[in-house]
């Protein structure tokens, strides 16, 4: 099973090509604002809620 | 031997459960047994008089698909005995004694008009979606199932005065993982060891477009990193009757809740609770177009096959590149992103109908997305979603060293495991929130779901079921995947039990005669 990737896309790791789609802008700058509305929650209680979440083993 | 497109069933009648995490955002350490069981009251409470309790007169025993194989003759017939009461030419019922009420489960379950069963499963409540025929209904029942616990929420916090929060997730990074499965009816006559061999390197590889993401290694987290799946570090079989110890690829578990005779079901326990459209479309639409050329007995399937799939799970799991190369059976080696390739190249021969088409091309588009660079595909596949968030927290948050040099918030940072879990959070979560600002792709509108909350699918006996529930739940003792319970005056003055052992039967006039008036 060959894999060939066209020639204009690149690959490195982690690393999103630029320019960015209209569809990824979007995208960013729904990540930036629900950053924004969770930054202050996440700063004070981020390590106390993943202490607190408990689940029983199930199915 | 390939047969032609549209030789195989266009109905797969598929379904899919799912089990939500459950907490009291202020109390931790809330009895979960006690949260789901009023959790179930207020889904009852949310649904008014529209519900039922849970038939479980007609459960199958548990029944292992490879010791069934074995002796199908002799057990085949055994197993029928609820058949054989059964009248086909008269649309006869069976006649059921009453039961005392002190054996009444009734409060840990609720059948609803949408032909799910909602419940308590060990420490979880669980959604039993409907049976549907089709990927695109599977997104569907399986949103409106995500809906409806939300709504059984805001009922429970009203009548308990306290809060409650559900996850759709597996994990809660302690060691503790719950399930969300997947079913799908195969034919009797298809040889298992086939579904084994060539439906794993599929249930291996999909993970690259199923996976939700996961924070953490191992099965505590024991491990900093990102995966893109939840259950692969719970896999520890190929093959195996368990679900909750060393859990196999494939289950073998076999209650076909249908005729005996002609169906099995298959039991997929491998795969996430997935807070977004496609993934939940190509989970269940990739997989049966795979069952439908095991069916078929395509010989392109061997190339496929895995020599070490238990081991493969985690590896594809933890290979954010995509480039880790599996050896395969015959030696040589492939790529998850080629395996899936192959697979999809061999499924178009088996599309049979306008949604498996349209799953093969959101498969095919999501498998170049990945190919060319994993976050062009943030819109369509949720552990790249999860990452590329994670990964702006990462910059945003990153620290300064002694030396004056920036470094990315390393992963065993809470933030980022309290994000993790916060993303699948009904309601509120993470997901929910960027889905409502339009950053995912849709399968079904917020419309469709809504009205899939209140009425089963049209092509199942589901249908019956929630029809049933919907107009007569005076008439209902209980009701079953195949089975509805109808307790109502009659000169015998026992229960009757209507049987529904054809999953794709839509009418009974029994039924619809009592549904009609």
């Amino acid at each position: 099973m060959p894999q060939t990737h066209s020639s204009s896309q690149s690959h490195e790791d982690d690393v999103p090509d630029a320019p960015a789609a209209p569809t990824q802008a979007a995208n960013t700058d729904a990540l930036d604002d629900l950053l924004d509305e969770i930054d202050g929650s996440l700063q004070v209680n981020a390590e106390q809620f993943v202490r607190s979440f408990v689940q029983k083993g199930g199915e | 031997m390939e047969e032609a497109a549209g030789e195989s069933d266009a109905a797969r009648v598929m379904g899919i459960e799912t089990e939500y995490g459950i907490t009291n955002p202020d109390r931790s350490g809330a009895n979960p047994i006690l949260m789901s069981s009023r959790l179930v009251q207020a889904c009852r409470a949310w649904a008014g008089q529209s519900t039922t309790r849970w038939d479980y007169g007609g459960e199958d025993p548990l029944q292992d698909q490879r010791g069934m194989r074995r002796s199908r003759a002799s057990a085949t017939s055994d197993m029928l005995t609820d058949a054989t009461e059964y009248d086909e030419a008269e649309q006869a019922v069976t006649l059921r004694r009453r039961r005392g009420s002190w054996e009444d489960p009734a409060h840990l379950n609720a059948v609803l008009a949408n032909g799910a069963r909602f419940y308590v499963d060990h420490a979880h409540p669980e959604y039993s979606g409907p049976e549907v025929t089709n990927a695109r209904d599977a997104v569907l029942w399986d949103r409106a199932g995500d809906a409806i616990a939300l709504a059984a929420t805001v009922e429970y916090e009203r009548e308990e005065d306290e809060r409650v929060a559900l996850y759709k997730n597996n994990v809660d990074g302690k060691g503790a993982s719950y399930g969300t499965h997947e079913n799908f009816l195969i034919r009797r006559d298809t040889d298992f060891d086939d579904v084994i061999k060539y439906l794993t390197p599929h249930l291996v590889t999909r993970q690259i477009f199923t996976g939700a993401g996961r924070v953490g290694i191992g099965q505590r987290g024991e491990g900093a990193g990102f995966q893109m799946s939840q259950r692969a570090d719970y896999m520890e079989a190929e093959v195996g009757l368990e679900t909750t110890l060393r859990r196999p690829i494939i289950n073998t578990r076999d209650e076909p809740h249908a005729e005996r005779s002609r169906w099995r079901r298959l039991h997929v326990i491998i795969g996430d609770a997935n807070c977004m459209d496609i993934p939940i479309l190509l989970k269940t639409g990739t997989t049966a177009l795979v069952l439908a050329a095991i069916e078929a007995r395509d010989t392109r399937l061997g190339a496929c096959e895995l020599r070490e799939p238990v081991s493969d799970v985690q590896t594809v799991s933890r290979d954010l590149t995509l480039r880790a190369p599996f050896v395969l059976a015959s030696g040589d080696k492939a790529t998850a992103l080629q395996i899936q390739r192959a697979l999809l190249e061999i499924c178009r021969t088996y599309v049979a109908s306008a949604t498996d088409a349209y799953v093969i091309t959101r498969w095919e588009s999501v498998l170049d997305l990945l190919d060319r660079d994993i976050f062009s595909a943030a819109r369509e596949v949720e552990w790249v979603a999860k990452l590329q968030l994670l990964g702006r927290m990462r910059s945003k948050y990153a620290p300064v060293d002694e030396r004056g040099e920036v470094q990315d918030l390393p992963w065993d940072d809470a933030r980022l495991a309290a994000a993790d879990v916060q993303w699948s959070q009904l309601g509120t979560g993470l997901a929910a929130r960027l889905e409502r600002a339009g950053s995912f792709e849709r399968v079904v509108t917020d419309e469709d779901v809504a009205a899939a909350m209140r009425t089963a699918p049209r092509d199942t006996r589901a249908r019956l079921r929630g029809d049933m529930v919907a107009a007569r739940p005076d008439l209902l003792d209980a009701a079953g995947w195949s089975s509805v319970v109808l307790d109502r005056e009659t000169t015998h003055g026992d229960l009757e039990v209507v049987h529904l052992d054809d999953p794709l039967a839509t009418t009974h006039p029994l039924l619809d005669s009592l549904i009609g008036g």
